[in-house]
């Protein structure tokens, strides 16, 4: 039978179900894995192997007794800026380095209840702020992928899900959870040859998430398959009480959705996302991504979403504005790291000074001046009335079309100390994906090919507000008709 | 005549609007679960979303909301059906979030008015500039340790309203008269309990000075004062302050201050000093505040009857002096022990034994009406005693008293003390016949028309009879023994 | 609009950041690179569109004023840097 790490969640399930595997069996798998892999690729911060023995040894009882849930013995990797009631959560900053929460985020706790098993907290960028996953106080995770010629090259596995996307494709996870604010479930999954979805915004709780910009942040699953995607996301999603921006609407069945086909649907190609200086290589793949769904039955439709060029420099003040409030818990009282000071204000100003790396930092400086007196109007409610308009362009779009296809991102994985100097530069990764977080619509990202140094690119899949089971029938379309099997170079049994 | 500070260049005119910090009567917290009961153990009442942690969220309490729109209907004022919530950044020890949760643009609860009672019997409108809800903060102690604060946080993420007046009053009087007034509005609306010392009701109070007729001038803000008398104290003390500063040629400059009461000055606040850049913004984790028209309707349609209403009724329906309504009507407890008390009775008779005697025995024994000793039934079964003649309004002062010592209903007491007043005619009558035997010669200057004498016959009577004889029977039998 | 280094300094203040001396030229020129490239925006026309705040609901829901929380001193207590008995401490703050 196929090693225990090289199947998907929704095989495992079965060989589950059918004793082909004990739940112990399946996760010590993974937790050899990790002890391997992880030292070189860095993905988890803190691997949890007891927490994962003992929570398999309970899925294998549940299983015995003919109680196995959705994810009853299936070995995830959770992303480190899920609290994790126990288990120390750090968002990758020195800040919470010593922090234990004495409580659970909604969406592990879903999980949980799920029947999941827990190995460990994957690695990120900093307070989930990044494209490289580089700004982690924990280290860069690495790519498991290599370009071809250039096996010692360190390629980013993007961010800032970086670690969970690259333990999923090292097989040192059978999927993770991972969140987005700008594009860090989907950009870290197309650099690492996976799948990803950034749901709906309020479809997930956001409760029991570090939070870095609450209007754009939303979790999703990245996983190996579309379905294990849609497993996931059905196990995450749900309404909860304890979030007012979480959506009081119905999960559907999303796995069930995956092969549905995308036989007359209507896909919407925006000419904007054409943008100058595309490459001619990720431009070749959309176009092959055309073709596929066209040859599907599905009809294509030229579309215009004409402030998508605005959408990164909105990002860039909502973000980081809502960020700088959002960070200003993190003060040396009551959690986390402090760093002794001649007063309070001395306290605070070293302590965050210590505790935060260059780029959390910076954001909160742009994010304080953007909100600051005299700047308000000209930055921030400028940025929300432009962010309006990048909504009200997907609004129209949906009278004409089903679902939208653009590239994921705008290169495929760079090098560690590529893109580092202009902060700019690292900014753009998020081109094609920021808008979908902006308009707080779903958005998938799947593998569907390989650049010429042979590293996975992925094709996104835009869709209409808690219409994610249209965005898996694209994605499943997508994904069936790429035959995507390429294998990143570092991987558990390779 | 209007106040007046009297300065070396003529006089000064004081304005003044309040900012006050009125707690919401609620079980729990405004964004969280945690409860808000006074005088716990520190840190008990605290939930992870009070204390700032990761990935707390906020989620909102309905009855907060409903109390801040029930006293934007008593202060007659405008209740926005949409309103937001936005963030005031600043980072201080006892604000975990490093913000506070408030409402700045868009307050639920716009203009409004509230008419204050003046001291000459006078009443004056001032304007409500808006009410809005917000998070409290929690509490430093700054004298547990020689070089440490130690923070509270059971205070932190209690719902606040900010009621802001317009800069409308222009003596101490006024802003006590004012400060009194919203005190009573929001205790009889049930909104707030108003308790001062327990910090539930706080004022800032801005004040600034100008000769008469000039527009305004720069005013300071003096923080947290937690009493009327304060109020009234830092309001007088700022306001020379100012006028002394710009006598001498000087500027106010615009600031937050504290009023120190033990030596009756304000002084400069430095903790606030760099904290007015406040960078507020929408709260993204609080969609907006969208309120059903048909639900405030409801509220309203509940509201209770408010002080200026109920004591239009006493002078109206019940026939009480302007002055009576209003002393009963300044506590809610007390109005409601007065009707009690007047309900199927002489409603002018029950005014005057509560306002009379009755605060009398209050006052004597050091209790409030919460805590009296003599309940509503007991006084109002007192009463009862005087209408139906079993007791003189002479004895009934006596019986009160021993109420207020004992604790004991009336009936008990008349009974006790044979104080039962007598009725009966012939008991009278026996009495009256001895009373002229003992004094015939008194009878006969009275008979030949020295009828002054009639008041000695009475107090005779009276007296033989242990001050228990009827009045108006002994009058009446008097009379027609004498011829 | 461009940042000089007074303004760094004043908004590092603002947000309790310690920036060292040595560090504000290279600050500076980062954030002014950053505010460089946003400032595109100035050329949208949003006369009359409605800022839309965050991605969510329409309307807070409201829960019930029931105590449902709190009770939990020594969790809350638990990841304190200094405490003392039952209260978080800090240097002392003068008012
Ligand atoms: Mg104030
Ligand atoms: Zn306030």
């Amino acid at each position: 039978m196929t090693h225990p790490t090289e199947l998907t969640i929704a095989g495992a399930r079965a060989a589950l179900d059918r004793r082909e595997i004990s739940a112990v069996e399946l996760t010590r798998a993974h937790l050899d894995a990790i002890a391997a892999l992880n030292p070189r690729l860095n993905a988890y911060i803190t691997p949890t192997p007891e927490l994962a023995e003992r929570q398999a040894a309970e899925a294998d009882a549940a299983l015995a007794r003919g109680e196995g849930r959705a994810l009853t013995g299936i070995p995830l990797a959770i992303k480190d800026l899920f609290c994790t009631a126990g288990t120390r959560t750090t968002a990758a900053s020195r800040i919470l380095g010593n922090f234990v929460p004495p409580y659970e985020s909604t969406v592990t706790a879903n999980l949980l209840r799920d029947g999941a098993v827990f190995l460990g907290k994957a690695n990120l960028d900093e307070f989930a702020m990044g494209s490289s996953n580089t700004s982690s106080a924990f280290g860069a995770a690495e790519n498991p992928w290599k370009r071809q010629g250039e096996e010692d090259t360190f390629l980013v596995p993007g961010g800032s899900s970086g670690g969970s996307a690259a333990a999923v494709a090292a097989r040192l996870a059978l999927g993770a959870t991972a969140t987005d604010t700008g594009g860090s479930i989907r950009q870290p999954a197309a650099f690492c040859g996976i799948a990803g979805i950034k749901p709906t915004y309020g479809r997930c709780s956001r409760f029991g998430i570090v939070a870095y910009a609450s209007s754009l942040d939303q979790a999703g699953p990245v996983a190996r398959t579309v379905e294990d995607c849609a497993i996931l996301l059905g196990s995450m999603a749900g309404f909860d009480p304890r979030d007012s921006t979480s959506a009081d609407v119905a999960v559907p069945d999303f796995a069930a959705a995956v092969a549905r086909g995308v036989k007359g649907l209507r896909i919407g190609i925006p000419r904007e996302y054409r943008m100058e200086g595309l490459s001619p290589e990720i431009d070749a793949l959309w176009q092959q991504g055309m073709a596929w769904l066209k040859a599907e039955g599905a009809t294509l439709v030229d579309i215009s979403l004409p402030h998508t060029k605005y959408a990164l420099p909105t990002y860039y003040i909502v973000a980081p504005a809502e960020a700088s409030s959002n960070l200003a818990r993190y003060d040396g009282v009551r959690f986390g790291l402090r760093e002794n000071g001649e007063d309070l204000k001395d306290l605070y100003e070293r302590t965050r000074a210590a505790g935060f790396g260059d780029e959390v930092k910076r954001r909160i400086l742009i994010g304080t001046y953007v909100l600051s007196a005299g700047y308000y109007d000209a930055y921030y409610v400028k940025a929300q009335q432009v962010r309006a308009l990048i909504k009200r362009d997907f609004d129209r779009a949906w009278g004409e079309v089903d679902a939208i296809l653009t590239p994921a991102t705008p290169s495929a994985a760079f090098g560690r100390d590529e893109k580092q100097d202009d902060p700019v530069a690292m900014y753009l990764n998020d081109v094609f994906t920021v808008t979908a977080n902006l308009a707080g619509i779903p958005g998938m990202s799947v593998p569907a090919g390989l650049d010429a140094k042979g590293l996975p690119l992925g094709l996104q899949i835009l869709g209409k507000p808690f219409d994610e089971e249209t965005v898996f029938a694209v994605g499943g379309a997508i994904e069936r008709a790429a035959g995507f099997n390429a294998l990143p170079t570092l991987r558990a049994a390779a | 005549m209007s106040y007046t500070i009297e300065g070396s260049t003529g006089p000064w005119e004081v304005v003044i609007g309040l900012e006050v910090h009125a707690q919401v009567t609620s079980e729990a917290k405004l964004f969280s679960g945690a409860a808000t009961a006074f005088g716990a153990e520190p840190n008990s009442q605290v939930s992870f979303i009070d204390a700032g942690f990761p990935g707390m969220l906020p989620v909102i309490n309905r009855e907060c909301v409903a109390q801040a729109v029930r006293t934007g209907l008593g202060l007659n004022a405008q209740v926005n059906l949409w309103s937001r919530f936005d963030r005031k950044n600043y980072f201080y020890a006892d604000l975990p979030q490093g913000y506070q949760i408030s409402q700045y643009q868009y307050p639920v609860i716009g203009t409004g008015q509230i008419e204050i009672d003046l001291a000459d019997g006078s009443t004056k409108q001032i304007g409500i500039t808006r009410l809005h809800l917000e998070q409290d903060a929690g509490k430093s102690l700054h004298d547990q340790h020689p070089s440490k604060s130690y923070i509270d946080l059971n205070r932190s993420g209690v719902a606040l309203m900010e009621i802001v007046s317009e800069p409308d009053m222009r003596s101490p009087e006024e802003a006590g008269a004012y400060l009194t007034k919203l005190r009573q509005i929001l205790r009889y609306l049930g909104t707030c309990d108003g308790n001062m010392e327990q910090g539930s009701l706080r004022a800032d109070v801005n004040v600034s000075v100008r000769k008469p007729g000039e527009g305004f001038r720069t005013r300071c803000e003096v923080k947290n004062v937690n009493s009327i008398r304060f109020v009234m104290q830092a309001v007088e003390a700022e306001a020379r302050r100012q006028v002394e500063l710009w006598e001498a040629g000087e500027e106010v400059v615009q600031e937050t201050r504290l009023f120190d009461t033990t030596r009756g000055v304000t002084r400069s606040m430095r903790s606030k000093e760099d904290a007015h850049d406040y960078r507020y913004f929408p709260d993204p984790d609080l969609p907006p505040l969208v309120l059903d028209a048909a639900w405030v309707e409801a509220l309203k349609a509940a509201l209770p009857e408010l002080p200026d209403a109920r004591r239009a009724r006493y002078v109206g329906d019940f026939g009480l002096t302007p002055y009576d309504a209003h002393v009963l009507t300044l506590e809610k407890e007390t109005a409601a022990f007065y009707e009690a008390v007047a309900k199927g009775r002489d409603p002018k008779m029950a005014a005057n034994w509560i306002t009379g005697d009755f605060f009398a025995g209050l006052n004597r024994t050091g209790a409030s009406i919460g805590s009296s000793p003599v309940s509503a039934g007991d006084l109002g079964a007192l009463l009862d005693l005087i209408s139906d003649s079993t007791l003189s309004g002479k004895l009934a002062k006596e019986v009160l008293e021993a109420m207020f010592e004992t604790g004991k209903p009336p009936a008990a007491i008349v009974e006790e003390r044979g104080l039962k007043q007598v009725t009966d005619t012939g008991a009278i009558e026996a009495v009256i016949d001895q009373v002229m035997a003992a004094n015939a010669g008194k009878v006969e200057e009275y008979r030949s028309g020295k009828d002054k004498l009639f008041g000695f016959f009475v107090g005779q009577t009276m007296k033989a009879m242990q001050g228990k004889g009827n009045p108006a029977l002994v009058n009446e039998l008097l009379k027609k023994k004498l011829g | 609009m461009s940042l000089d280094t007074a303004t760094v300094r004043r908004v590092a203040s603002l947000a309790r950041l310690r920036v060292e001396e040595a560090d504000l030229p290279r600050l500076e020129a980062e954030l002014n690179g950053i505010l460089g490239w946003i400032e595109q925006l100035q050329a949208v026309d949003t006369q009359g569109v409605e800022p839309m705040a965050g991605g969510g609901a329409e309307a807070l829901r409201m829960r019930e004023d029931r105590v449902t929380d709190g009770g939990i001193q020594e969790k809350v207590l638990a990841n304190a840097p200094d405490r003392a008995d039952a209260f978080f401490a800090v240097p002392k703050v003068v008012e």
